[in-house]
């Protein structure tokens, strides 16, 4: 790891930035300074005010109070635009490319350099794409459609746009969120590299174990103020959750140790074209069983498989002994089976729907009386299970995409334990949910499953799977290759499995 | 190095799939050229192409609009009003002022179709209304405007300046005039798609309207711009249209829309934006054209003729969601392991 | 794939340019679209009373409301499918094919009473077509249903020519546009408000109603929530065939002449309803009353600018008119509010989760 450059003036600063949005002060007085040649990490809380933070630097708001300065001059950013000019540039979760474009174009859209007649030069856009990912160290074919292209290719489109632009401030939000091993190690790779040639990146993630890892300096944030910044060696873990959660966070996985019941559900063979093949294991009632793996292993499509939403071509589902038609999620509803989908916000809630008919939409049948179904009896239901679940929200008939990311996936686990599952399948249960809530859905998993609820969660965080776990199933391109207990499992156990590599335990 | 092999013969076959389509409509074409042709093969004498050369021109005029309008993943149901607007306009100043040279008549018809497209436009870029509500509604208004000022009357093609009638039927070295109209009109479009920022971003918005927006284009102003070109287009083709039949009423043009939309849908042209040619939709304005004649050549029940366009539309979606589905399958297949 | 971006999509193009949706939604949420078409109805009616001779007279309502029945009917299939996010453009087709079917088994001999059931079972099948395309081969709605406008039109021409057959028994041409004795009501608006109060209570009181509102929002959640989308889908063509298939037959028996152009144009008109009564178009919002309201609304004006000699292209071009109007106006009274508020936080960028 490459020592920043302390000796350098700072690239960008920002002095006294403040923002509110109404009453809540989302930003108060924060000053960050970002050096040439250095990873900094940015870490926090949802609601510490990162993203408001990372919206001022990009241009689509504007602070309050405070300035920015640019190599040491004030820099005003009125727009996207101003930032972009100024070589800002953020790299969000999910690339926004055109699919139908090729790559040359989706990095050159609107720039695309000019020939003769201002047409464009073909010629001359694919050779510039070339030496972009030259400075990256990995390259994509210019010619071929966006469309198709891993999100990890993905990216690499985006960061060679951004250098298309002269970038030297790199904003990268949970860019390691949907990639696999490999690709995390070419995404630092191509992060050392940007760093060798003098950008400042800026690192934003919940994975400690990233972060640690690449970034020389880790900058925390809480409640709207910068609480520390310091540079990777000279804290630890623990001390950085403390700081970002602003007390001791002990019991980050509290496991109650249960007796498994009877097999609520028994897999066979499952097998899917090119996608898993001859997956079996069990789960039972009061275990809490956790389906690791890489990113692509196809984990999230064995559990949709069983829930009815994907199809699989050969093997069996059987839940509580009975076998599970294929293809029905509605089937799988009625047998006891919820699924928390991984996507929150494309799968699991309908946005624009307020809270209560996204909460009694998995109970609308039984919530009707003489086959009609009143409004009151949906809010009646919400208001049980969004107190029950302890959900922040202020009116139930509100938006759902008022509520913030943790308290959404509450809704999601709302909406399906009040259709009293005997098997609770949740995918990725904390994925972009700050850490206070992150505790609150594993002490709730760990409830459900003392009271003989079988749980299978599928999660790409390890020390979530080796907290919650009482038994770990490894995914590995495919195929299971692991059936872990809990006593022995580890992080070498699980991540050999999940790579591959010799036999487990 | 494997990788990068498998990874060039999937994106060569997926290329190779996306062109299919654009030859599969030109071989649909060709094969309904050929059976015609062995029915009878005074079908592909100087006389009968020159006549569906003539009879496609309007058609593809208007589909070369739409295009511009659907790539961006819009839509425009006004331009049969236009086009009857326009032409009664062009009929208007003929009978008022015989002598206006031609290329200032087709300069008003043009302009006026724009001020449709501009209304039509703006109202889709500045009041972020659904473009399907808007030019529903204009088709309305347009069409009532056109009524209302034609309060019943017709203008015949006796009362037409001469020189402008003949412009309908006018040849040179065999090919119709109005054809080559078209033709430039579909090599200007495609040149401008293809080669130009402004053309790429088009299709930049149609692909992702987000996207676009996030990577600076002035999708605003990129989409308020192609209405405006498409009344623009429509215009022009009201122009033809008065210089080809002479013979002008309110009802010229009801019900062309569909027929547009057709077109463009059956020569690739995706419904939902970001991808498509002019070239494929001109290639569809033909087949379409065709298919009318053939039946009567073939002596087919003429009345054949609407089922069988509704009958490639879908067959043309079809096709399209098919070729979709495998070229998806082939680029992912060839693309590094993940996600 | 997750979405959950720490950071979402820049809020100043999600503020000034938010997914149309939004925008629209927002819109519709503002005050109760419905409420103001239903005011609109009384006001022009009461207008139309005042400053229209012979407008307020019985038969002229009699008129007026069988006017209206054909798109009505229509109407109330379409609501249910453009909420799930859908459209049906093929329904004026499916009409006039239904009318040169009863037609042509009329010229054949069939009796009536055979005829009847048999086009309805046609118009499900008709529509059923639409929904395979839909639900199976995963065609979009706007694009099959353009297509299948063709066919079923051409179709028509096919089986009736330019022809027309017009001599269907004068007991039924005449019973079908009877009035309720007593009163100047055909008595076609009894199973017509019926049908309406169904389709009503479906759509805003039942399980389904609510999946329907899902779906048409994010049909992906829909699924994973257990809903059969496309099965649903399915049935809401079959249902819109029919129930087009049944507007065919009152068409027919109504003027009396099965003609193979009958109704050309008609989808357009039920479309301009029912986005007019606060339907958005993406899906997912809207009200089965504010459509019925707005099917009456259009009826009235189109009555009384008939009755008052104003020529049939004043309607078009205000149809028109209102049509944009009903779309334009929520936004921008959704963008005055924005700017008035001078808040930089739409509700979809909560700031704690900054």
């Amino acid at each position: 790891m490459t020592a920043a450059w302390p000796d350098r003036a700072p690239l960008l600063q920002l002095r006294g930035i403040s923002k509110a949005f109404d009453a809540v002060q989302a930003l108060a007085d924060v000053d960050l300074d970002l050096r040439a040649g250095e990873a900094h990490a940015l870490v926090g809380e949802n609601g510490a005010g990162k993203s408001t933070l990372v919206k001022i630097l990009a241009g689509a708001l504007e602070p309050d109070t405070g300035e920015i300065l640019l190599d040491g001059e004030p820099l005003a950013l009125r727009g996207p635009a101003d930032a972009l000019a100024a070589g800002i540039a953020v790299i969000y979760q999910e690339p926004t490319l055109f699919p139908d474009l090729s790559v040359a174009e989706n990095i050159f859209m609107g720039r695309q350099p000019l020939g003769r007649l201002r047409r464009i030069d073909k010629a001359r856009m694919r050779e510039q794409a070339r030496r972009l990912f030259d400075r990256l160290g990995h390259h994509l074919d210019p010619d071929r459609p966006a469309r198709g292209l891993s999100i990890a290719d993905q990216q690499l489109v985006e960061i060679a746009k951004a250098l298309s632009f002269d970038a030297r401030v790199l904003i990268m939000d949970e860019p390691t969120a949907a990639l696999s091993g490999v690709e995390v190690e070419r995404l630092f790779a191509v992060v050392r590299a940007l760093r060798e040639q003098g950008a400042a990146i800026v690192f934003i993630s919940h994975r400690f174990d990233e972060v640690f890892a690449l970034c020389d300096r880790i900058t925390v944030m809480r409640d709207g103020r910068r609480v520390s910044s310091d540079a990777t060696a000279d804290v630890t873990v623990d001390e950085v959750v403390r700081r970002m959660v602003g007390r001791e966070v002990s019991a980050m996985f509290p496991k109650t140790a249960t007796t498994p019941g009877e097999v609520a559900l028994e897999v066979e063979g499952l097998t899917r074209e090119g996608v898993f093949s001859d997956v079996s294991f069990r789960v039972r009632r009061g275990e809490i069983v956790a389906l690791a793996g890489l990113v692509g292993a196809g984990r999230s499509e064995v559990v949709r498989a069983i829930f009815g939403i994907d199809r699989y071509d050969a093997g069996t589902v059987r839940v509580a002994g009975k076998p599970l038609p294929k293809g029905k999620p509605a089937a799988a509803m009625a047998a006891g089976v919820a699924l928390v989908p991984e996507d929150r916000r494309q799968q699991g809630l309908v946005m624009e729907l307020s809270v209560e008919h996204n909460t009694a939409i998995t109970r609308r049948w039984q919530l009707a009386r003489a086959g009609l179904l009143r409004r009151r009896d949906e809010r009646a239901w919400a208001q049980e299970w969004t107190r029950r679940l302890q959900v922040k929200v202020g009116r139930l008939s509100d938006p759902v995409s008022t509520l913030s990311g943790g308290n959404q996936q509450k809704v999601v686990l709302a909406k399906w334990l009040s259709t009293s599952p005997t098997l609770l399948i949740v995918d990725e249960p904390t994925r972009g949910i700050d850490v206070r809530t992150k505790a609150d859905v594993h002490r709730l998993l760990s409830d459900l499953a003392a009271q003989g609820i079988a749980v299978l969660m599928v999660s790409s965080e390890l020390p979530e799977v080796l907290g919650m776990a009482d038994r770990v199933l490894v995914m590995h391109e495919g195929r299971l290759t692991a059936d872990i207990p809990r006593a022995e499992a580890d992080e070498e156990t699980v991540v050999r499995a999940a790579t591959g590599q010799g036999a487990a335990a | 190095m494997t990788t990068v092999d498998r990874v060039a013969n999937g994106e060569s076959a997926a290329l190779r799939l996306l062109r299919a389509r654009e030859l599969g409509i030109v071989l649909a074409l060709a094969l309904l050229f050929g059976v015609t042709a062995a029915a009878n093969p005074r079908f592909l004498s100087g006389q009968s192409l020159r006549d569906l050369l003539l009879g496609a021109t309007i058609l593809t005029v208007l589909a070369i609009g739409q295009t511009l309008v659907i790539v961006t993943r819009n839509v425009d149901l006004s331009v049969g009003s236009i086009l009857g607007l326009t032409a009664f306009a062009t009929g208007k100043l003929f009978l008022a002022a015989p002598d206006t040279p031609i290329l200032v008549a087709i300069a008003v018809g043009a302009a006026l179709g724009a001020v449709c497209g501009v209304v039509n436009g703006g109202l889709v870029a500045a009041a972020r209304v659904p473009a399907l509500v808007v030019t529903l509604g204009t088709l309305y208004i347009y069409r009532g405007i056109d009524h209302w000022w034609a309060a019943g009357q017709q203008i015949n093609a006796v009362d037409m300046p001469r020189a402008f009638l003949r412009l309908g039927t006018a040849t040179v070295a065999g090919v119709p005039v109005l054809a080559l109209v078209a033709v430039a009109v579909v090599v200007v479009a495609g040149w401008c798609l293809s080669a130009y920022r402004s053309g790429r971003e088009l299709y930049a918005i149609g692909s992702d309207p987000d996207a676009a927006r996030l990577s600076g284009i002035p999708v605003g102003r990129r989409v308020f711009l192609a209405f405006v070109a498409n009344g623009a287009l429509a215009g022009l083709a009201g122009v033809l249209h008065a210089a080809r039949f002479g013979t002008l009423d309110a009802t010229v043009g009801t019900g062309l829309e569909l027929q547009v939309i057709a077109a463009a849908v059956v020569g690739g042209v995706a419904i939902f934006g970001g991808s498509g040619s002019v070239y494929g939709a001109a290639v569809g304005a033909l087949l379409l054209t065709t298919i009318g004649t053939s039946l009567a050549v073939l002596r087919v029940n003429p009345f054949w003729q609407r089922a069988l366009v509704g009958l490639l539309i879908l067959a043309a979606i079809g096709l399209d969601r098919v070729l979709a589905v495998r070229i998806d399958r082939r680029l992912r297949g060839s693309g590094p392991h993940g996600a | 794939m997750a979405r959950d971006t720490t950071v979402p999509a820049s809020p100043a193009v999600a503020a000034t340019a938010a997914p149309q949706r939004r925008q629209w939604l927002a819109g519709s949420a503002l005050g109760g679209w419905d409420l103001t078409v239903v005011v609109a109805v009384v006001l022009t009616a009461a207008l139309a009373a005042w400053l229209v001779e012979g407008f307020a007279r019985g038969s002229n309502i009699g008129f007026l409301l069988l006017d209206m029945v054909a798109i009505a009917l229509v109407a109330l299939p379409m609501t249910l499918i453009i909420v799930t996010g859908e459209i049906d453009l093929s329904v004026a087709s499916i009409l006039g094919l239904t009318s040169t079917v009863m037609g042509q088994l009329w010229l054949a001999g069939w009796p009536l009473e055979l005829i009847l059931p048999l086009c309805v079972v046609l118009g499900a099948v008709l529509g059923a077509v639409n929904g395979v395309f839909v639900t199976v081969f995963g065609l979009p709605s706007l694009a099959v249903t353009i297509g299948t406008l063709a066919l079923y039109r051409g179709l028509a021409f096919v089986v009736l020519g330019s022809r027309a057959v017009a001599d269907f028994p004068i007991g039924w041409t005449t019973g079908i546009t009877a009035p309720i004795p007593g009163t100047p009501i055909p008595w076609v608006m009894i199973p017509l408000t019926l049908l309406a109060l169904v389709f009503g209570v479906v759509l805003h009181a039942t399980p389904v109603g609510r999946s329907l509102y899902v779906m048409g929002a994010n049909a992906e959640a829909a699924r994973f929530a257990g809903i059969a989308v496309e099965r649903t889908k399915l049935w809401l063509f079959v249902t819109s065939g029919a129930v087009s298939s049944l507007a065919g037959l009152f068409w027919t028996l109504r003027y009396a002449s099965a003609r193979a152009d009958n109704a050309s144009g008609l989808e357009l008109s039920v479309i301009a309803a029912v986005l007019l009564g606060g339907v958005s178009i993406f899906g997912g919002r809207g009200t089965l009353p504010g459509v019925v309201a707005a099917v009456l609304l259009l009826g009235t004006i189109r009555n009384a600018l008939q009755l008052a000699n104003v020529s049939a292209e004043a309607l078009t071009v205000v149809t028109g008119l209102l049509l944009i109007v009903s779309v334009v106006a929520p936004n921008l009274v959704a963008m005055a509010k924005r700017r008035l508020k001078r808040s930089t936080a739409p509700p979809s960028a909560p700031p704690d989760r900054a």
